[in-house]
């Protein structure tokens, strides 16, 4: 320690032991209310969380007793008749997001990656602001435009999808007639593909700003030696600021599959429910966990209620497996280190 | 890697070798210089580094051109092609495709892959904007009928009926119900979930990593969750009926994971240095925290609490479960059915009745301006980082420190008087917490902060 003695305020005579001193903190009154303080509001919103969890199982007991293991393998709700099981809206529910994280990926990724690498820096404020408004547009707004805009617009592409591709088993419309001109359109209407493109347009403002943030922090001095080395700035953000944000695009990426596997009311408005496993994805008829939560939890019986809980709970456990696994991969890749203060 | 600054004309033609190096190596000039680089060693002429050439508009200008031209052609003549999207896709297929073609004629391959990748990263921001200005327009095309009509804010629906036209009835239940839901929410959330963001950044530990986990993983808790919750809890255990006060217990509980999370992001911002000159100058934590950091993030703290609530305005699954709908105006948040503007929207929707169409879209349209006002209010008072002052912040500063300087010196004239650092520090000023050589932004915490 080279502090003159005075002020290490070791004393006057010379210490007989040397090495690194002992250092403890009494906190002292206020402090030690105040750490009470913090330590009470983490605890309470601990418990608020977990009695989300706690209570809703609670409450789904009831059902889930009845049920048994049929509940994870019956595609009816009939909850009254004690028919009841989650395999089909929770297959619908997982080809929503998924047609939803395949459309909103690439738009997202390319978006974060224009914001922060090729918009000029006075756009790139504005753009950033842009996103964040993106998120926030309620998820009503979305459910209307794709009802009475988007819907009428896909067909098109749905019938040309289904036409030359329809021998994939996934984009196969049964009763479709491509060759009459005439026929009804409404077998490619409130299908699964068109709720996950609402349902994409609402993530990927999520993931934007999350995978722009990852890139943000991409170190200055890897980008300017890419550049010294002679690179392009395509050949810069492939060498340092992908790899260096790999772990926020994945992470981004699941972040925006837990929304899409929670959002209701664009899901709602869009598709026409069908209680049984439908993976054509083109085709009319679709369902999800949380719309069947608020089509059903109005007219349900106590019993039905708590089959809803137990719906409930199903895609609780599951948008929290998959944001552990987020922001374990955020946390753990290299651009989750936090920056120095 | 090969890198040949100096030769750049033996280059040019050749591509990389086959296991293509991570950062390729391109010398912008070398076609431009070609010409000149015989008498260039004699008078070194400077180059113009950075900007755009004028080759790469004009090829852009080009290939935008050449783009509806041939897919027109493919259309109308050449190919059995038809419809809107078709045309979109296969013009920026063409287009990419000439792009390319264009200037490939004047750089080597490394440089048209880069303008490829910009002009494709440029189209996905494009198109990803595209739509949600098209979102917006669509809105509000659909939705300004409504808007004229004096009754749609000053009735609410209580005296229309099913059929009436859109000069009968409002929605000023639906209003006043989301400012009382939103204002109960705020009440719950913006305490705890500031205090449990402090908690976060101060107390070390693993029960604090266990929290913050926790916190993470509920951002993304569906908001029909949320709704399930206080619907078990509070209407079916505690048998209270469904009213405002339970709709704003739901959208609290779906708004505190986000506020926390974002003030938690805003608060790691504090520069250090602020926070050990507050603990060198001896503050207790709490002072610390007090004078110190949370007025330092103020601007950043707004900002995070009116984006979350912008989300929970807009959330309808956690209100439909636990407001209940009714048409008439009702102030009383633990009495009675409440509507808000989103859950009004969803039940506008689902008559079919044109009027009830309409109405949907003006409320939605009164629901998007609200949120977007919100923004506005929260670019207005956020935006900037910790420790960067606004000129009138700066000025209270430098008037705080001229003063402390004047005390100062008069506390060094008269002998008997006490230390001025501990007089400072006895009675910290409230109003200038910022000490004013703190003031310069710092280049490490000049980056906005961020609002998700």
């Amino acid at each position: 320690m080279a502090l003159p003695e005075a002020l290490t305020g070791a004393g006057d005579a010379p210490r007989p032991d040397v090495g690194p001193r002992r250092l403890s903190v009494v906190p002292g009154t206020g402090d030690r209310v105040f750490r009470g303080l913090l330590r009470g509001s983490g605890l309470s919103v601990l418990a608020i969380m977990a009695a989300v969890g706690l209570f809703l199982l609670l409450r789904a007991v009831q059902a889930l007793k009845v049920a048994g293991w049929s509940f994870v393998t019956t595609e009816q709700w009939q909850p009254d008749v004690h028919h009841f099981g989650i395999a089909a809206v929770l297959t619908g529910t997982l080809l929503i997001a998924a047609v939803a994280v395949v459309v909103s990926v690439p738009l997202a990724l390319g978006t974060a990656l224009f914001i922060q690498e090729i918009a000029p820096a006075r756009l790139r404020r504005t753009l950033v602001a842009l996103v964040d408004l993106m998120a926030a547009v309620p998820s009503v707004v979305y459910g209307l435009w794709g009802l009475f805009f988007l819907q009428g617009q896909v067909i098109g592409l749905s019938r040309w999808l289904s036409t030359w591709f329809g021998w994939i088993p996934f984009l196969h419309v049964d009763g479709a007639q491509a060759d009459q001109p005439l026929s009804t359109q409404s077998v490619y209407t409130a299908s699964t593909f068109v709720a996950g493109l609402v349902v994409a347009l609402m993530v990927a403002p999520i993931q934007c700003s999350v995978m722009r943030e990852v890139f943000s922090r991409a170190p200055a001095g890897e980008r300017e030696g890419a550049y010294a080395l002679g690179s392009t700035r395509w050949g810069m953000i492939r060498s340092v600021v992908l790899p260096f944000g790999t772990g926020g695009i994945i992470g981004g990426t699941m972040l925006g599959l837990g929304r899409a596997l929670g959002e209701t009311i664009a899901v709602y408005l869009i598709i026409s429910p069908v209680f049984q496993i439908q993976t054509h994805i083109l085709q009319s008829g679709a369902n999800s966990v949380s719309s069947l939560i608020a089509l059903h939890y109005g007219d349900s019986s106590d019993f039905g209620m708590s089959a809803l809980m137990a719906a409930g709970l199903a895609l609780f456990l599951l948008t929290l497996v998959v944001n552990f696994t987020a922001s374990s991969i955020v946390a753990r890749s290299r651009s989750g280190a936090q920056s120095e203060g | 890697m090969t890198v040949m600054l100096d030769k750049p004309d033996t280059w040019a033609p050749q591509e990389p070798a086959p296991p293509q190096p991570a950062t390729t190596v391109v010398v912008r000039a070398a076609t431009a210089d070609a010409a000149a680089s015989a008498d260039a060693a004699a008078e070194p002429v400077r180059r113009r580094l950075g900007g755009r050439a004028r080759q790469e508009g004009l090829a852009l200008a080009g290939a935008a051109a050449a783009a509806p031209s041939l897919t027109s052609l493919l259309f109308g003549q050449l190919a059995p092609f038809s419809g809107g999207i078709g045309f979109a896709v296969t013009g920026y297929v063409v287009f990419l495709a000439t792009y390319a073609l264009l200037v490939w004629l004047e750089e080597s391959g490394p440089a048209v892959r880069d303008r490829l990748a910009t002009v494709a990263l440029a189209s996905a921001a494009t198109l990803l904007f595209g739509t949600l200005v098209l979102v917006l327009v669509f809105t509000a095309l659909k939705g300004w009928h409504a808007l004229p009509h004096w009754n749609f804010y000053s009735q609410d629906m209580q005296a229309a009926g099913p059929l009436d036209p859109i000069s009968v009835g409002g929605i000023l239940h639906a209003v006043a119900g989301t400012l009382i839901q939103i204002s109960i929410a705020l009440t719950v959330t913006v305490p705890l979930g500031i205090t449990c963001a402090v908690y976060l950044g101060q107390v070390r530990g693993r029960f604090t990593r266990f929290v913050r986990t926790i916190v993470e993983a509920m951002t993304a808790l569906p908001s029909v969750v949320a709704g399930l919750f206080v619907y078990a809890t509070w209407i079916l255990i505690l048998h209270f009926q469904k009213s405002g006060l339970a709709a704003g217990l739901a959208i609290s509980v779906m708004m505190l994971p986000i506020v926390i999370r974002a003030a938690d992001v805003v608060l790691r911002l504090v520069p250090g240095n602020l926070t050990e000159a507050a603990e060198a100058l001896g503050a207790p934590r709490w002072r610390t925290v007090w004078h110190v950091i949370l007025p330092s993030s103020r601007s950043g703290l707004a900002t995070a609490v009116i984006l979350g609530t912008a989300r929970g305005i807009g959330e309808t699954s956690p209100v439909l479960l636990t407001a209940g709908t009714g048409a008439a105006l009702n102030l009383d948040p633990t009495n009675g059915p409440m509507m808000s503007l989103p859950l009004a929207v969803f039940t506008f929707i689902k008559s079919p009745q044109p009027a009830m169409v309409e109405r949907a879209f003006g409320t939605a349209l009164a629901l998007m301006a609200l949120v977007v006002l919100l923004f506005a209010l929260a670019r207005a008072i956020g935006g900037r980082g910790p420790g960067q002052l606004t000129e009138r912040q700066l000025r209270r500063a430098d008037r705080a420190s001229r003063r402390d300087l004047a005390r100062f010196r008069t506390g060094l004239a008269a002998p008997a008087a006490p230390t001025p650092a501990v007089a400072a520090l006895a009675a910290p000023a409230p109003a200038a917490p910022v000490a004013p050589g703190a003031t310069a932004p710092n280049p490490h915490h000049s980056s906005e902060p961020e609002g998700a």
